[in-house]
C-alpha cells in the first residue's frame, strides 16, 4: 500500500474534493508504481498550470514528473505560476 | 522630458525652499530614483556623519518614468544614510504620492538640517512651503494625512509622512505614504523624526512630458502586454498577493522560525496567503476584502483586510475595524512565523499598527522574535518586559506592538533594534541580522545564494537587492538548484545589477517576474534623453552598486562586515530538504568579489570605478 499526501495551493485548490480545501491537503492510496504525473491526472491538474512540484520539498522539473514513482509517505506540493517578494 | 529637470532644495535649518536644476550628467549615469539620490547624497553627506544629525540629508526621489503611463511608475525612493545600519539606506514605495511629485514638476527633494519646531512641506506645483506641524506631532500616519487634507481643503492632496515610531527616532521606522504604503525599511523615518519632519504634501496638476509620445504609447502598451499575458503578473500577484509565498517557502524548508532556530513553521498555513481567502468562524468573512493597485500598476497584488472585529485586540477599538492594507509575505513571516504566533488577526493588528504610527514590520517582528528568544533562555524576565513573553504569544507580539509605536515601557528597547537590544542583554549572537539590519523571510539554509545576497546587500539583510529566490525556488528566469552555490556568485551580481536598474527607472520590481531590463530599455528611450540599451541599463545598475558599496567603505564597512549571524553558518537546519544543512558563505563570497572587480577584501578597484565611470 502507498500512501501519500496531496497538497494543491493557491488557485490550484479547487481540484480538491469540497471538504479537503481548507488545508489545501488531500491524503490518498496509491498503485505501488503510481507516478507524480498520474496522481496529477487522477485530481484533474491541468499540465500547465502545474509550474511548480516539490516532492517532499524537492522540486521536480516537469521532464521528471512522468517518470518519478511515489514511495509510501512522499509529500506532493504543487502551485500555479505565483511570486511574491 | 521624462523628468521634470528640477530638484527642489529644503533647509529645514534655514527654513528655505529653493528650486535647482537636475544634473542632467548625473542622469545619464544613474537614471533617476535609488541611483541618481544616491549620487547625491554621495556627493553631500561624509559618509561618517551621524544619521540623526542635520548633518545627515534626505532625499525623495523619482524616476524617469515615475508618474507616466508606464506600468508601476508610481514609484519614489528615500535616500539617507540609514540609521539601523549607519550604511546608505535606500527605501522604496508604491502608492501615488512619488507619481503626484513628479505631477508638481519636481524629480527629487533633498532636504538638509533640522528644523527648530515640528514642521511639513506643502508644495502644489512650484510654490513651495515648510509649514508649522506643532499641531501634528505626537500624531499617526492616518491623523496627519486626514489633518493636512482637512487643513487645504483638498482630498487630492498626497501625503507622505511619519508616525509616532519616526518621531520617537524607533531605529526601524518608516516613512508612509498614501495610509499603508512604505519606504520600510533601514529606519528612514527616524532620519525624518531627528529633522522634525513631520509630513510632506504635494498637489501637482502639470503631469509629464515625455521625449516621443507616439512611441512612448507603443512602447508602454508593448510593455503592459508582457505583463498581462505573464501568469504570475497576470493572476498570481493579484489573487494571492505576495503572502502566496508562506507555504511554498515552507514546503521548500527555508521559512525562518522562533528567531531564525528553526526552518519551517507548523503553523504557516493558518498565516497563509490562503488562510486571508478563507471565510473565519467567528463571522463568516475572510480577513481578505480585495487587492489593490498603486499608481499606474496592471499588476495590482497589494492586500486590503478587514480584521475580524471581535479579536482581543481590538474588540474595543472601532478604527481599527475598517478595511486597511493587509498583510504581505514578508509582514506576515516576521510577525508570525518568527514569532511563532500562528493567529492571522493577531498579525493583521500589529501590522496595522505598524502602518499607523509608521514601522518597518519586518524588522519589529525580527526584533520581537529576538526578545522571545531571551525571554525563554531567562535572559529577559516577565518583570523586565512587563509581561511573559514566549514564542506563540499573540498577547506579547501586539503588547509590544503597542509599546514600540508608542515609545513607551520595554518598546523603548525593542525600538532599537535586534542588534542593539541583543548586545544591551549581552547575547549579540542572538541578533538575527546583516549589517544591523534585520533579515526577511527566506532562510538561507535552504536557499543558498540568498546568503550571499544577504551578506553583501548594500543595506544591511534584505531581499529586495537580489533577489535569488526568483530563480533557486521559483524557476524565474531559470530554476537553478537551492541547495548549491556553484554559480551562485553570477546569479547574484546578475539579479544585484538589474535591480538597481529598475530601482532607478521609477517603476516597481515586481515587473521583473515578466520584464527584462529589455522591457525596460524601449519605454527609456521614449521618455527620456539618450539610448537606452539592455546592457547600458545594466551597467547603471553595476554602477549603482558600486556607488553605494563606495559610501558603505567610506563609512567603515569591510569584508569583514559581508557576513551572516553564527547561527546560520554553524548550526544546521533541522528539518526539510536542507536538514543537516549550513549557509556555506564561505565557498561564494571571494568569487562574488572576484566577479564584482573587488579586492579580496572586498573593495572596488579604481580600474572597475574606472570602468563604470564611478566618478567619485
Amino acid at each position: 500500500m502507498t500512501q501519500v499526501t496531496l497538497k494543491l495551493f493557491a488557485s490550484l485548490s479547487d481540484y480538491l474534493p469540497a471538504a479537503e480545501r481548507v488545508g489545501n491537503r488531500v491524503v490518498v492510496e496509491v498503485a505501488p508504481d503510481a507516478t507524480v504525473a498520474q496522481l496529477l491526472d487522477r485530481f484533474a491538474v491541468p499540465a500547465e498550470q502545474a509550474k511548480l512540484v516539490l516532492r517532499n520539498g524537492v522540486y521536480l522539473a516537469p521532464e521528471e514528473r512522468a517518470t518519478t514513482r511515489l514511495a509510501d509517505g512522499d509529500e506532493i506540493a504543487v502551485w500555479p505560476p505565483v511570486a511574491g517578494g | 522630458m521624462g523628468y521634470a529637470n528640477r530638484i527642489l532644495r529644503v533647509n529645514l535649518t534655514t527654513g528655505t525652499c529653493q528650486a535647482e536644476p537636475l544634473n542632467e550628467k548625473w542622469a545619464q549615469l544613474y537614471l533617476g530614483s535609488r541611483g541618481l539620490a544616491s549620487r547625491y547624497l554621495v556627493a553631500e553627506v561624509d559618509p561618517k556623519v551621524d544619521p540623526l544629525s542635520p548633518e545627515n540629508k534626505l532625499i525623495f526621489a523619482t524616476g524617469p518614468l515615475t508618474g507616466t503611463i508606464a506600468s508601476t511608475g508610481g514609484r519614489y525612493t528615500v535616500v539617507t544614510k540609514g540609521p539601523l545600519t549607519g550604511a546608505i539606506a535606500c527605501s522604496n514605495s508604491g502608492g501615488f504620492f512619488g507619481a503626484e511629485l513628479k505631477f508638481a514638476g519636481w524629480d527629487m527633494i533633498i532636504f538638509e538640517g533640522r528644523a527648530e519646531k515640528p514642521v511639513y512641506l506643502y508644495v502644489e506645483d512650484d510654490q513651495a512651503e515648510l509649514r508649522d506641524a506643532s499641531e501634528l506631532w505626537g500624531k499617526s500616519v492616518w491623523e496627519t494625512e486626514e489633518w493636512i487634507k482637512a487643513k487645504h481643503q483638498d482630498p487630492l492632496i498626497r501625503v507622505s509622512s511619519i508616525g509616532r515610531a519616526g518621531e520617537n527616532q524607533v531605529l526601524f521606522s518608516c516613512i508612509v505614504n498614501d495610509l499603508h504604503r512604505a519606504a520600510g525599511r533601514s529606519g528612514v523615518g527616524a532620519v525624518m523624526g531627528s529633522k522634525h519632519l513631520k509630513a510632506v504634501a504635494v498637489r501637482g496638476t502639470k503631469g509629464v512630458k515625455v521625449k516621443d509620445l507616439k512611441r512612448f504609447l507603443e512602447a508602454t502598451n508593448a510593455a503592459k502586454q508582457v505583463l498581462a499575458i505573464n501568469p504570475v503578473t497576470s493572476q498570481g500577484l493579484p489573487k494571492y498577493g505576495t503572502q502566496v509565498l508562506m507555504n511554498v517557502i515552507n514546503e521548500v524548508g527555508a521559512l525562518p522560525t522562533r528567531n531564525m532556530r528553526e526552518v519551517q513553521f507548523e503553523g504557516a498555513d493558518a498565516i497563509s496567503g490562503e488562510a486571508m481567502h478563507r471565510p473565519r468562524p467567528s463571522d463568516g468573512k475572510p480577513q481578505l476584502v480585495t487587492n489593490a493597485a498603486c499608481f499606474g500598476c496592471t499588476i495590482a497584488c497589494g492586500r486590503i483586510s478587514k480584521i475580524d472585529k471581535n479579536h482581543f485586540t481590538v474588540k474595543n477599538s472601532p478604527k481599527y475595524w475598517g478595511a486597511s492594507g493587509g498583510l504581505e509575505y514578508e509582514a506576515a513571516w516576521a510577525l508570525g512565523a518568527d514569532t511563532g504566533v500562528d493567529d492571522l488577526e493577531a498579525l493583521q493588528y500589529a501590522n496595522l499598527l505598524c502602518n499607523e504610527q509608521g514601522m518597518d514590520p519586518i524588522s519589529f517582528g525580527s526584533t520581537v522574535a529576538a526578545v522571545m528568544e531571551l525571554y525563554e533562555r531567562g535572559v529577559l524576565t516577565a518583570e523586565q518586559i512587563g509581561f511573559p513573553a514566549p514564542f506563540g504569544s499573540a498577547e506579547a507580539l501586539t503588547k509590544l506592538a503597542e509599546l514600540t509605536a508608542n515609545g513607551e515601557g520595554f518598546g523603548r528597547d525593542v525600538g532599537l533594534g535586534s542588534k542593539r537590544l541583543c548586545e544591551k542583554y549581552g547575547h549579540p549572537e542572538l541578533s538575527m541580522t546583516v549589517k544591523g539590519q534585520e533579515f526577511p523571510a527566506y532562510d538561507p539554509r535552504g536557499i543558498q545564494g540568498m546568503g550571499l545576497a544577504y551578506a553583501t546587500s548594500n543595506r544591511g539583510a534584505c531581499h529586495l537587492r537580489g533577489y535569488t529566490v526568483a530563480s533557486e525556488i521559483l524557476g524565474i528566469p531559470e530554476k537553478t538548484d537551492p541547495l548549491t552555490t556553484e554559480g551562485k556568485p553570477e546569479l547574484v551580481k546578475a539579479f544585484q545589477d538589474a535591480t538597481g536598474a529598475f530601482d532607478s527607472a521609477g517603476i516597481c520590481v515586481f515587473t521583473s517576474f515578466a520584464w527584462t531590463v529589455a522591457d525596460i530599455a524601449p519605454q527609456l528611450n521614449a521618455a527620456i534623453p539618450g539610448e537606452w540599451t539592455p546592457e547600458r541599463l545594466l551597467e547603471v545598475g553595476e554602477r549603482v552598486w558600486n556607488l553605494e558599496r563606495w559610501f558603505n567603505t567610506r563609512a567603515g564597512f569591510s569584508a569583514k562586515d559581508d557576513t551572516l549571524p553564527k547561527r546560520l553558518l554553524e548550526e544546521p537546519a533541522s528539518t526539510g530538504p536542507a536538514k543537516g544543512m549550513v549557509n556555506r558563505l564561505g565557498e561564494m563570497l571571494p568569487k562574488y568579489y572576484e566577479v564584482r572587480g573587488w579586492t579580496a577584501d572586498g573593495v572596488p578597484k579604481p580600474e572597475t570605478l574606472a570602468r563604470l565611470g564611478v566618478d567619485v
